[in-house]
């Protein structure tokens, strides 16, 4: 451990400089991550206004605090704001920028201007967005259906379409980079089977990053031009298909979930091996598994569309798939449990973080099978069974792995402790807040309440308070890391290179890290997660 | 129904009880693992909790044995959800032969039903129990989706084709129908009422809204008032071919591929004639786009329906 003078003022990446210019025009992959942090945190917020004003909204079946159109306008700009603005670049913009060239032992990405390029281009994506919400909104939700979004709509359908087409180059540039940095800049020694399993999860978002996004941005343009130019591609009083859009759409937002996801996993496995003390349990299996669902993922599109008019043995087809990219997931959650067993156990906020996601995401995933299950999911489509499913793999998977790596790698980034007792209290009440929320959307959804309803029958109205109720309390619990991680950047202990005795480069380096990442380039002559006593042998 | 606060939905047709049946199965396996993660996530939590800071374990390097375990029992497992849910969708997508048969047409905002006696309905749908019904929508406008939770029935309702679903009730009741898919505006006003009756009360409601028009004569006279009987027609003058005994048989087309004359075909043939041509034909017949409307062509396909002579219907 290194024993820092607190006299001598030590430089790192944060006061190597300063003024607003050395921020907005820095290549320092570390300085983008915050960069990033700092934007999809605003987002985050913003997409968590809206739902207050949903939930607030649903209290009573009578349409009483908002307008249809208004509501309408909402739950679109939640969606779009929470899935286009942070929950896509959430892990893979903010963590994975701070962490892949760290891990791997790189002084930086590959495509350093490349890298501050994505976050002009998120930003331009983001402000256009933003205008398209102030202007006025838009009210065709997350999924522009077609012909809905092309001929009927008469909200601000272009702008916010721009704003996503644009936000997708940042996907596409970010996946781009990570793939050539993972390729061509590890370290001497740092073999594939040597590399951080967060690593292999980057790896694997990146590529649907890069041969996905592309296919959304082409639907999304697809949609401007029959907008503005009333060519006939999806409106069939144009002469189009409303369905083919939904195959274009969901080839790329089906794998876009597993873009929120892997990174989420990836980011597990650190948290689990270090506050377990533990080597992880079957790595290649978990590496594997992350590819097996990057691929997988592309091929079950169609479960979106069980009831769009489809034939019967294409769904035949994308139910099985669906069932097989489960097998993935499941064989990840054994192998992150095995991976406890005989650990040394602490239960520090980012270990709670990462028992409350491997919780919400297993029950997220056993309620995927549901809606892969054909004859269910002619019921339980567009209901609030989807919404709560969904949310549980969203919010109760990645936002829980986010805020847990956040706890863990914030000594790191910032060189301060955030305060422990804080972070255990809001990690429980996001947990339970969580739960209140989601779980009794699940039982609205099988009796049979559709989803993007303000008005609905009574008999709903008891499920729905408490969903509200529970909503508030998430809405707390969210609030809480948000003030005390301020506070800490002032008043937190200052943090050792290694507080938590973990395994990795990213750890061998002082906290903050020096703009360089590294003094001198390291050799890695072990694998990951080496969590063992120097004499004991492997096995 | 009457209950303030129900946590499970009615069960008010044929599949209802199946469809139940396949989700506690499902219900009951997420139990099962949900429970076992959970356990086993608090039982090493507390066992295995750090004792000293001192303490390093040993490490375990994986096992292949179980790595395939639970591999292969989740994929045995998910594959019986898929061959029963797959097998039960075959069952709730393909209509009886003998169904009712009622029009559905989805538009900004509302349902509007046609009963093979002519009767309308907005927003309510009448039908009997003990009936098979068939439904088949199409849309005037954007997507919309017809759900019946109480029947746990669903199916989207498109814009320029058609699509299909039936049930068969099987409790007396007021049941809640539901737009599924976001439309607009009043997306959430496009809740309508399913009132299922004694198959004696749904002919007493059918004879009471007053004289109706069936569909099949609405559509013979609008085949006369097109004038499509005029190319149309069993001689040697006909341009086109017979409609006689064609609804529900394969013809073939001029690019030797063949198509069942469904409700489907009739429809393309009536807006976009040049689509598919009948092998023997010339691409002369021009689109009644714009002339008719989805209610018309409806009838039209009912009138058209109704040239299939008794014998050859009962075979089919």
């Amino acid at each position: 451990m290194m024993a820092t003078s607190l006299s001598e003022r030590r430089e790192h990446y944060l006061n190597i400089s300063y003024g607003v210019k050395s921020w907005l025009l820095t290549t320092d992959h570390k300085r983008i991550a915050l960069l990033y942090l700092i934007s999809i945190t605003l987002f985050f917020f913003l997409g968590g206004a809206f739902a207050v004003l949903i939930r607030l909204e649903l209290l009573t079946p009578t349409g009483d605090l908002l307008q249809s159109e208004t509501y309408n306008k909402l739950f679109t700009m939640h969606g779009v704001t929470m899935v286009f603005f942070f929950l896509i670049p959430s892990i893979p913009a903010v963590l994975g920028n701070f962490l892949v060239p760290m891990m791997i032992g790189a002084r930086d990405l590959a495509f350093p201007r490349l890298n501050l390029a994505s976050w002009y281009i998120y930003t331009i994506g983001g402000l256009f967005t933003l205008v398209a919400a102030v202007a006025g909104g838009v009210d065709t939700g997350w999924t522009f259906y077609t012909p809905y979004s092309t001929s009927y709509a008469n909200t601000h359908v272009i702008l916010t379409a721009v704003g996503i087409f644009i936000t997708g180059f940042s996907s596409i540039l970010t996946g781009l980079n990570f793939i050539v940095t993972i390729h061509t800049m590890r370290a001497p020694g740092l073999t594939w089977f040597r590399l951080p399993l967060f690593i292999w999860a980057q790896y694997a978002a990146s590529l649907i990053m890069v041969l996905g996004t592309p296919v959304v941005a082409i639907a999304i343009v697809l949609v401007a031009l029959e907008r503005l130019l009333r060519i006939g591609i999806f409106d069939p009083a144009l002469g189009g298909d409303p369905v083919l859009f939904q195959h274009l759409f969901w080839f790329y937002s089906h794998p876009a979930v597993y873009i929120m996801i892997l990174p989420a996993m990836g980011v597990i496995n650190e948290l689990i091996t270090c506050f377990s003390r533990k080597r992880i349990f079957g790595y290649p299996f978990i590496a594997f598994s992350g590819l097996a669902i990057a691929l997988l993922g592309f091929l079950v599109w169609g479960h979106h569309m069980f009831l769009s008019s489809q034939s019967v043995y294409a769904s035949m087809v994308f139910s099985i798939l669906s069932f097989l990219v489960a097998i993935p997931s499941a064989v990840k959650v054994f192998n992150w449990t095995a991976t406890l067993y005989k650990g040394s156990i602490s239960y520090e906020t980012p270990m709670l973080y990462a028992f409350g996601f491997i919780g919400l995401f297993t029950v997220g995933g056993l309620t995927g099978l549901f809606l892969a299950t054909l004859a269910v999911d002619v019921h339980v489509h567009d209901t609030y069974f989807i919404v709560a499913h969904f949310h549980y793999i969203m919010v109760g998977g990645v936002i829980m792995a986010y805020l847990g790596g956040i706890h863990f790698w914030w000594p790191k980034m910032s060189g301060r402790m955030y305060p422990e007792g804080w972070g255990r209290l809001a990690a429980l009440v996001i947990f339970i807040g969580f739960n209140l929320t989601f779980f009794p959307q699940f039982l609205l959804g099988y009796l049979g309440m559709p989803r993007r309803y303000h008005i609905y029958p009574p008999e709903f109205q008891v499920l729905n308070v408490m969903s509200s109720a529970g909503a508030s309390i998430l809405g707390v619990g969210y609030l809480i890391p948000m003030v005390y991680l301020l506070w800490s950047l002032r008043y937190g202990a200052v943090a050792d290179p290694n507080p938590w005795e973990a395994k990795g480069l990213e750890w061998e380096t002082p906290s903050p890290p020096p703009t360089a990442n590294f003094e001198k380039t390291p050799v890695v002559t072990e694998e990951a997660y080496a969590y063992w006593p120097k004499e004991a042998d492997v096995g | 129904m009457r209950l303030g606060f129900p946590l499970f939905p009615e069960q008010a047709s044929t599949v209802a009880g199946q469809v139940d049946a396949l989700y506690f199965f499902l219900v009951a396996v997420s139990v099962f693992f949900s429970v076992l993660i959970f356990v086993l996530l608090i039982y090493f939590a507390v066992k295995y909790r750090r004792r000293s800071d001192a303490e390093w374990p040993r490490p375990i390097v994986g096992d292949l044995r179980l790595e395939l375990l639970w591999t292969l029992i989740p994929l045995g497992i998910t594959m019986v959800m898929f061959i029963w849910g797959a097998s039960l969708y075959v069952t709730m997508f393909r209509p009886p032969a003998e169904a009712l048969e009622i029009s559905v047409i989805g538009k900004q905002w509302m349902w509007k039903f046609q009963h093979p006696g002519g009767q309308r309905e907005i927003n309510a749908l009448h039908v009997p129990t003990g009936r098979p019904v068939k439904l088949t929508m199409t849309s005037e406008d954007v997507i919309h989706s017809f759900f019946v939770p109480a029947f746990r029935t669903k199916m989207d309702v498109l814009p320029g084709r058609y699509t299909t679903t039936w049930f068969e009730a099987t409790k007396i009741g007021q049941y809640h129908s539901f737009c599924a898919e976001y439309c607009g505006t009043q997306h959430a006003g496009m809740i309508g009422q399913v009132v299922v009756l004694p198959p004696a009360q749904y002919e007493k409601w059918l004879a009471g809204g007053g004289p109706a028009e069936s569909p099949t004569v609405t559509g013979a006279k609008l085949f006369q008032t097109l004038g499509c009987g005029a190319c149309h027609r069993a001689d040697t003058k006909a341009r086109g071919p017979s409609l006689d005994n064609l609804f529900g048989t394969r013809v073939r087309m001029r690019d030797g591929t063949t198509v069942i004359a469904d409700e489907g075909y009739l429809r393309e043939s009536i807006l976009s004639p040049n689509a598919r041509i009948v092998a023997g034909y010339q691409p002369v017949m021009p689109t009644f786009r714009g002339q008719i409307g989805e209610e018309g062509i409806f009838q039209i396909i009912a009138y058209i329906k109704s040239l299939v002579r008794e014998e050859r219907a009962k075979v089919r």
